[in-house]
């Protein structure tokens, strides 16, 4: 299956999805996950031969000339993410599928979920950073849509609206880092970006910055991480997929796949690893603060991305290697606790970690799932999140700057992290059973399958790590291409001062475990959400509101005449100043060169405006306004125009009619303005059309630009075949203008026939 | 005086006098402003490009071109679609004030903010 | 309007001035006139016509309703479009046919002509249901 096909038949599965679900019912998500299942498998295939070094493109023009093109490229950071995108997928949606057992939207939901699917791999596979770009932001799209999928309550549309201004607003700032990137370079292919040329470039820093924003807005790291708790409002299944395992990955690969473009100058080192590393420190305190088990998860999984963060701002291959180890631990105990967290308020109706105790005995599965994860979690001896830790710890010691601030903050972040697996481990399974909203069950196999599979995965691959090797040997490789191949992964370390650290973790963290109660209150007491950076977004929206809520009173009275008036005053200005400023030659006033005739039509034109303008009466308004336009008639004929001649008086004729006809059922003219408000009008519409004037002397003057009307006049007869060119223009150069002129005619046709019957309905209605 | 000038001096008095027009709140000052409006736009189109006399874009019997210096057709043709467009709009505000005037019962333009009937 | 004098210059006039608009519509590709000009004279055919009789009775003349009208017009000049279409063309290409016809000699026939009898029709029908609809009030 090539990649593209692989993009299309996920985004195929999204469109079938609400159509499925009207003829499958409760087998749509059986059915649906054997797309992920399909594509997970077709992915499977590819990790052999890129193991041996054959990495996969494809490469399709989209818009050439914006360097966009969808070039598709399979190694090995991208393979990997497409593999948990895939795998997890189809883990998920079969468990969305009991989860939501009986939704009526059903359907809408697989609908959002594919489609995010479907966008993460495109962002994922993409080589060229603005069609990654364009994935990225359909997986904020996507993700709004999710987390706002209970969208009766107002808290599920806040926290979408919230973590989509947040993402959005950082894809902006990242569009503007590609674009700038695009124009330094002349390319947009990331496995094709000069390092040197864009390092060496003046406007880096900003590039740098920009693209910076971006990242950290996706991948929740502070002071943007606020969100991500707030995101937890989603179903559990989409905080176990978007929220933990893929989407928030999507700014920590972004960094990944830039490294060997933007990295390793002291800016992005110093940034990087200093966002990083506060990220993953506040999120592991945060997590402590929490009772709810989606909250606890949320902020240890923004620890995390702080910590893959930190990872790549260190830049040494040992710690990028440990990076993508982390990436993929994490991806698998945090999707199965997540996994097992819904499943555990499914059954028993809470997510309260204090209110929940002795779900061993009817949730055995479940209970050994979130055992084997956490401990994954937690780092134990042999799961992968063991090795996977060491390698951390490894990196943060090797660190080529301050190696001691390093390990202390990795430190730092670890202990709570041992401590929040502890409590996830022990609190909701062993104890005495308790009082629960629901007597507690095992679900279905639909949702304990996933939570087993991906912990005893993470079980099995850190026993036996060669099976993953080669695929995250490449992973790295595509960060630090320079470098030797990383050692191969082994289960066990020997003693070394990881370990040592990582003993300490423990020990920390089981004392941490045994304060835990303590420690809540103290973190909760903070108060965080009064003066955090999550109040800085309130505070910011409230004041948008109030802005546009200011300036729609100043600027929208609904009065016709004032937007008229505010209209014409702005485009008067700035075409006076145009003038002024931009005008090479002044009009000359020149000897002239008129017929007595043109004089006389001219003045006449001129009375019958003024006539128009001052007269009381109704029917001297009309006719002077009929004798305008035969004046304007007439100054066709005299000027070689027979057809606008003929065509305007008929018009002018018709005009006529229409209004008499109207008149009748008008209003009669009333003097409803004051004196002063007349005499202002009077002075701006005067100011006006004297800029007019200017504006047309000017350009009649200052004849700029040639007309480009000399291939009408030459291809007339030859092309045409027609020796009025006016007609030959209308009807065949520009006859689709004409078209459309045509179709908005009849639309106002019918409209009028509309307006008119509905009013006589009404009339006879009353 | 030049032709330019002396349509350059109508085409400013017939904006300013549309404008004005427009700017009062009685209801049939606003669609005959509307239509001196659409005489000055029209007619400022077909100035700009420059004034020729007496010359019609029409090529003659036996020739392919027409003879140098004749008017601008291009111009004229976008004029000749404005005069149409701008008779079709101007129609459909009569009837719309109409309604409008029908529903609300005043003269008054200011009568008019609300949405509601 | 129910003046004698005008009753009869009408029922005079109004075919000599479709006959005339017939005209502008046909020769406008070579002189003034054209779709535009010619749907407008159309208009004022029945508009006199109308004004010299009722309204009712223009619509009785014109026997076609001016929706269809307007519809047919539409149609026309999105047909005349598609013929370049068939031939692999771009939209609104225009494709001409030349034959001789006798006493009149070569006659060229294109798709702009078409385009253009179709502007005729739906200005026509534009404008009278302009009128007509006010009239009626």
């Amino acid at each position: 299956m090539s990649m593209l096909t692989a993009l299309l038949v996920g985004f195929g599965a999204a469109a079938v999805a609400p159509a499925l679900h009207r003829f499958a019912g409760r087998w749509t998500g059986a059915l649906l996950t054997l797309v992920p299942a399909a594509l997970f498998a077709s992915f499977v295939i590819r990790v052999a031969p890129l193991v041996d070094g054959h990495v996969a493109t494809e490469r399709y023009a989209w818009a050439p000339r914006l360097m966009l093109h969808l070039s598709l490229r399979a190694d090995g950071l991208a393979l990997l993410m497409a593999l948990l995108i895939t795998g997890i997928g189809a883990l998920v949606a079969l468990y969305a599928n009991r989860y939501l057992e009986g939704h009526p939207h059903l359907g809408r939901f697989y609908l959002f979920f594919f489609g995010f699917m479907s966008s993460m791999l495109g962002l994922v596979l993409s080589d060229n950073l603005l069609a990654l770009f364009i994935f990225w932001e359909l997986t904020s799209l996507t993700s709004y849509l999710l987390i706002g999928f209970d969208h009766t309550r107002d808290t599920s549309r806040a926290a979408a609206l919230q973590g989509l201004l947040v993402t959005v607003g950082g894809g902006q700032a990242l569009l503007v880092g590609v674009v700038m990137m695009g124009s330094a370079v002349g390319t947009l292919e990331l496995s094709q970006l000069p390092g040197h040329a864009l390092q060496t470039h003046p406007l880096y820093p900003w590039m740098l910055l920009l693209v910076l924003v971006g990242a950290f807005t996706k991948s929740a790291q502070f002071p943007f991480h606020f969100w991500l708790p707030g995101a937890m409002a989603a179903p559990t299944p989409v905080s176990a997929y978007l929220h933990s395992a893929t989407m928030v990955k999507a700014g920590v690969f972004l960094l990944a796949r830039l490294t060997p473009a933007l990295g390793a100058t002291p800016l992005w080192e110093s940034a990087v690893t200093w966002v990083g590393g506060a990220t993953m420190v506040v999120g592991a305190f945060l997590a402590l603060g929490q009772r709810d088990l989606k909250l606890i998860l949320a902020h240890a999984t923004v620890c995390v991305l702080g910590t893959l963060t930190f990872l790549i701002g260190l830049g040494t291959a040992l710690a990028l290697h440990a990076m993508v180890v982390f990436l993929l631990a994490h991806a698998l105990y945090k999707g199965a606790l997540f996994l097992a967290a819904g499943a555990i308020d499914h059954a028993t109706g809470t997510r309260d970690l204090v209110l929940l105790g002795g779900l061993r005995r009817a949730m055995p599965l479940t209970t050994a799932a979130v055992l084997l994860a956490a401990a994954s979690m937690a780092g134990l001896v042999p799961a992968l999140g063991f090795i996977g830790k060491e390698l951390v710890y490894e990196g943060a010691l090797a660190a080529p700057r301050a190696p001691g601030l390093a390990t202390g903050a990795t430190l730092l972040a670890f202990i709570p992290l041992v401590a929040v697996a502890a409590m996830l481990a022990v609190r909701p399974f062993f104890g005495a059973t308790r009082e629960l909203p629901h007597a507690p069950h095992e679900g279905p196999p639909g949702m304990w399958l996933g939570p087993l599979v991906l912990s005893v995965l993470g079980l099995v691959l850190g026993l036996f790590p060669s099976a993953v090797d080669g695929l995250l040997a490449r992973a790295s490789a595509v960060m630090a291409p320079a470098a030797p191949p990383p050692p191969p992964l082994k289960p066990w370390h020997g003693l070394n001062a990881a370990l040592g650290l990582s003993v300490a973790s423990l020990a920390g963290g089981a004392a941490v475990y045994f304060a835990r109660d303590g420690l809540r209150g103290r973190i909760s007491r903070l108060r965080l959400e009064r003066w955090g950076p999550g109040r800085g977004y309130e505070l910011a929206l409230a004041g948008m509101l109030r802005f546009a809520r200011f300036q729609t009173r100043l600027l929208q009275s609904g009065y016709l005449r004032r937007y008229l008036r505010m209209s014409v005053v702005a485009v008067g200005g700035l075409t006076a100043y145009a003038l002024l400023t931009r005008a090479r030659v002044w009009p000359e006033l020149r000897g002239g060169d008129l017929e007595p005739y043109e004089a006389a039509v001219g003045v006449l034109m001129v009375l019958a405006a003024v006539t128009a303008a001052r007269t009381r009466s109704r029917l001297a308004s009309v006719s002077a306004m009929g004798v305008v336009g035969f004046g304007v008639a007439l100054v066709f004929l005299f000027f070689g125009a027979p057809d606008l001649a003929l065509t305007q008086s008929i018009v002018e004729a018709l005009t006529v009619v229409v209004f008499l006809l109207a008149l009748f059922h008008l209003p009669a003219y009333e003097e409803l303005s004051s004196r002063p408000a007349r005499l202002r009008d009077v002075g701006v519409s005067l100011a006006f059309g004297a800029v007019m004037a200017t504006l047309l002397l000017v350009t009649v003057q200052n004849p700029e630009f040639p007309p480009i009307s000399g291939y009408f006049l030459q291809n007339s007869v030859p092309g045409g075949h027609g020796r009025n060119v006016v007609n030959v223009i209308l009807v065949d150069f520009r006859a689709l203008d004409t078209l459309g002129e045509i179709t908005v005619l009849a639309i106002a046709a019918l409209g009028v026939s509309a307006l008119l019957k509905a009013g006589r309905q009404k009339g006879t209605a009353r | 005086m030049t032709l330019e000038t002396l349509l350059a001096l109508v085409i400013g008095a017939l904006y300013a006098a549309g404008l004005y027009m427009m700017l009062r709140r009685s209801v049939v000052k606003l669609v005959i402003g509307l239509a001196l409006l659409a005489h000055a736009s029209n007619l400022l189109v077909f100035t700009g490009v420059g004034l020729t006399r007496g010359r019609a874009p029409l090529v003659p019997e036996e020739a392919t071109v027409p003879a140098p210096g004749v008017a601008d057709p291009l111009a004229q043709a976008l004029v000749l679609t404005a005069i149409v467009i701008s008779f079709g709009l101007l129609v459909f505000t009569v009837v719309l004030l109409y309604r409008a005037h029908q529903a609300v019962g005043s003269p008054d333009l200011d009568a008019m903010r609300s949405t509601e009937e | 309007m129910t003046s004698l004098i005008f009753n009869s210059v009408v029922r005079a006039l109004q075919p000599l001035l479709l006959f005339f608009s017939v005209f502008l519509l046909l020769s406008g590709h070579h002189a003034p006139g054209g779709g535009f000009t010619g749907g407008m004279v159309a208009a004022s055919a029945f508009v006199l016509y109308g004004m010299a009789t009722d309204t009712a009775a223009a619509r009785r003349a014109l026997r076609v309703p001016l929706p269809v009208l307007m519809g047919v017009g539409l149609l026309l000049a999105l047909a005349s479009g598609l013929v370049s279409v068939v031939s692999g063309e771009p939209f609104l290409t225009s494709v001409w046919l030349k034959f001789g016809a006798g006493v009149l000699g070569e006659v060229e026939l294109g798709t702009p002509l078409l385009f253009d009898l179709g502007v005729y029709l739906v200005v026509m029908g534009v404008t009278l249901t302009f009128v007509a609809s006010l009239a009626e009030e």
